[in-house]
């Protein structure tokens, strides 16, 4: 076994080009199935940890209707959903594993901002004096919202750096006024998420916000949201919870506490819920997931080619070598033995391709990485199987050109001489 | 007795013409003879040998060696007995090209099992007995004639056979090689093998203790009255 295998090496270095213009193939086809799914395993890390991994283990508890979240964007206040109350905000810090609560209104699609003539249609926030802790912001200049701004209703704004990016490009925010919805406000702050995942991504929507362009988020004092949209519009409730792991029952938690308060009319179509970010981002995986493996597939076809490739040559191989099958028969080598031999001969060949395969294929997922700006992550399991699986295809297109070997007659075999 | 034949027939079929290459083929070797077979070109002599040496079925007849009935054995049975019980020598060497002397004449031994160190003991002993033991790490390619020929005698009696089968062994070597050769196989046989050569040249044959005549596949043993030297 172990002199086959030294023999197959001396017999694929004695034809470097051949061989490897044979190997090709399982090259290609190995090393297209290597980056891919380092891709899928990069988005898929990605997509973790931009929705739960962020470090500040918010849950976003908002009004369903029936399965789906209720848009405040474009209906009305849905009914007999009252204000949360301070008291009730309260209550749900109660709740065990929840380290901090707050209360906001939320246009995620925001339009009638403008700052001169640029249209903003980002996310704008009202929000109450926790929002920052919970969701994790931290203030980067200018000021933050003062009990006064709360208290007097005023017309101040934060925005976050990418806002500022969007309107204001390199100038100072601080002091310019926005419009919002006609009104003027002027900016105070800028903040921005404290974690190192950036950027923020606390529900879906925000997800698929950054995944195409996202242009930031706004926030005002939540005292001023009916000046520039509606009276008595029912909050959604952030929770902090203590950890990534709590973030399921705290939410479920919350939500629970929040439709019992506030839901006013039994049997109604609405509710609280709280966002499973964690189901989520694998529902969000396995779509990404699936589309690369259709991918993996049309690899596939390339090693199926490469494998056609191989029997190809094992083929010539044969045939160039048929006087030294007869002359192994004639002093005694048995079926079996030439069978092994040719069988090593092909596995050898296909599971050098593999591993040739395996570290292109690596490369062109970091590459790939650095030009394209996706992540990548290698995947160990990854490597053995296509190792393992390249092996196996020799072993599977050799078995016709061996067996082909090992039947040959020994005159039959030293007389085509 | 080591070897009996009888009523061996060849026949090959070309087309829709049987052509028969051997026919009625009966003789029998003693342990320790010495045989020519000589008969012009397209006789069949190559064809007996392969029967013989059991790279080849024939088409009726019944063959003892060793007192097996070698006709009824499977492919890789035959296998097993070319490996214990026969050396070949070739008229043109089949040397492995890539494979140095030695372990050209330890091949056989690797296919019956042998380890690694007695394989190369053997071998290397087998190199003196054909004087190589000077180009045991010689390759094929660096031989010549009468070397590769002695080569493949050595590979022949490495593993001891009971039978030593060689067809035109100096067909390819001039004389003073071909001379060497038969001394080589003259040593052999005062050693105790048993060998059958086969050849064209008279000069050769007379090395053996006996010489049997084949023509158009018929094999004159010199018992069925007919004409003997
Ligand atoms: N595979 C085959 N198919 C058909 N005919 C064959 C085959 N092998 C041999 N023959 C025929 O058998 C006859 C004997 O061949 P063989 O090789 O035994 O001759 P030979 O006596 O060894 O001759 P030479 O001295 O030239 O080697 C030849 O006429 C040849 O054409
Ligand atoms: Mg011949």
């Amino acid at each position: 076994m172990f002199e086959n295998t030294r023999l197959a090496f001396q017999g694929v270095w004695n034809h470097k080009l051949r061989s490897f213009l044979t190997m090709l193939g399982i090259i290609i086809g190995i090393a297209s199935i290597i980056t891919i799914v380092s891709t899928i395993k990069g988005t898929n890390e990605q997509i973790k940890q931009n929705l739960i991994g962020s470090g500040t283990n918010a849950v976003i508890v908002s009004v369903y209707q029936d399965e789906y979240e209720y848009g405040m964007d474009y209906s009305p206040n849905p009914d007999g959903v009252a204000v949360i109350s301070e008291e009730t905000r309260h209550e749900l810090e109660e709740i065990p594993n929840v380290e901090a609560a707050s209360l906001f209104r939320k246009r995620s699609y925001a339009n009638g901002i403008y700052y001169k003539n640029t249209g903003f249609n980002g996310s704008i926030s009202g929000i109450d004096a926790h929002y920052f802790n919970v969701c994790g912001y931290d203030l980067c200049y200018g000021r933050g919202f003062a009990d006064t701004d709360y208290k007097n209703c005023r017309k101040v704004v934060i925005l976050d750096t990418k806002a500022v990016t969007t309107l204001f490009g390199h100038e100072d925010p601080i002091g310019s006024t926005i419009e919002i919805m006609t009104e003027p406000f002027t900016v105070v702050g800028v903040v921005e998420k404290s974690n190192t995942f950036k950027p923020v991504i606390e529900t879906i929507n925000d997800y698929y916000m950054y995944a195409d362009t996202s242009s930031g988020s706004m926030f005002i004092p939540d005292s001023a949201w009916p000046i520039v949209y509606r009276f008595d519009e029912p909050q959604s409730a952030a929770v902090k919870a203590s950890g990534t792991d709590a973030m399921t029952n705290a939410g479920k938690a919350a939500a629970d506490l929040l439709t019992e308060k506030q839901i006013l009319v039994s049997g109604s179509q609405f509710s609280y819920r709280s966002e499973d970010l964690l189901k989520q981002a694998q529902q969000l995986q396995a779509m990404s997931t699936q589309t690369n493996r259709q991918l993996v597939w049309i690899a596939s076809i390339s090693l199926l080619v490469g494998g056609i490739g191989v029997m190809n040559i094992m083929l010539v191989s044969v045939a160039e070598r048929t006087s030294e099958i007869g002359l192994k028969k004639a002093i005694g080598a048995k079926k079996r033995r030439i069978l092994r031999q040719f069988l090593t001969e092909a596995a050898v060949l296909t599971t050098l391709g593999g591993i040739i395969g395996i570290a292109a294929g690596i490369g062109l997922a970091k590459l790939l990485s650095s030009v394209m700006q996706t992540p990548t992550a290698i995947s160990v399991p990854a490597i053995i199987i296509s190792a393992l699986f390249s092996a196996v295809i020799g072993i599977v297109f050799g078995l016709l050109p061996a067996m082909k070997a090992a039947k040959m007659s020994p005159i039959d075999a030293l007389r085509r001489e | 007795m080591i070897l009996s034949m009888q009523d061996i027939c060849k026949t090959y079929i070309q087309g829709k013409v049987e052509v028969p290459v051997l026919r009625d083929v009966s003789f029998s070797v003693e342990l320790g003879e010495y045989l020519a077979i000589m008969g012009p070109s397209g006789s069949g002599k190559t064809t007996l040998m392969n029967i013989t040496g059991c790279l080849d079925r024939p088409t009726s007849g019944t063959y003892l060696l060793d007192g097996r009935d070698i006709l009824g054995c499977r492919d890789d049975e035959l296998a097993e007995i070319r490996n214990k019980y026969i050396g070949f020598v070739f008229q043109s060497f089949y040397l492995l090209p890539k494979m140095s002397a030695l372990e050209n004449v330890a091949l056989p031994l690797l296919y019956a099992g042998m380890s690694k160190k007695d394989r190369l003991e053997r071998a290397r002993e087998a190199l003196c007995t054909v004087g190589l033991e000077d180009r045991i790490d010689f390759r094929p390619n660096q031989l010549s004639g009468g070397q590769c020929q002695r080569v493949a005698i050595a590979r022949a009696i490495a593993g001891h056979p009971s039978l030593l089968l060689a067809d035109e062994p100096t067909g390819a070597l001039d004389t003073a090689s071909g001379e060497q050769v038969m001394e080589i196989f003259g040593r052999l046989h005062s050693e105790g093998s048993t060998i059958i050569m086969i050849t064209h040249e008279q000069s050769i044959a007379d090395c053996a203790e006996k010489i049997y005549r084949i023509r158009d596949g018929v094999l004159d043993t010199g018992k069925a009255g007919g004409t003997n030297d």
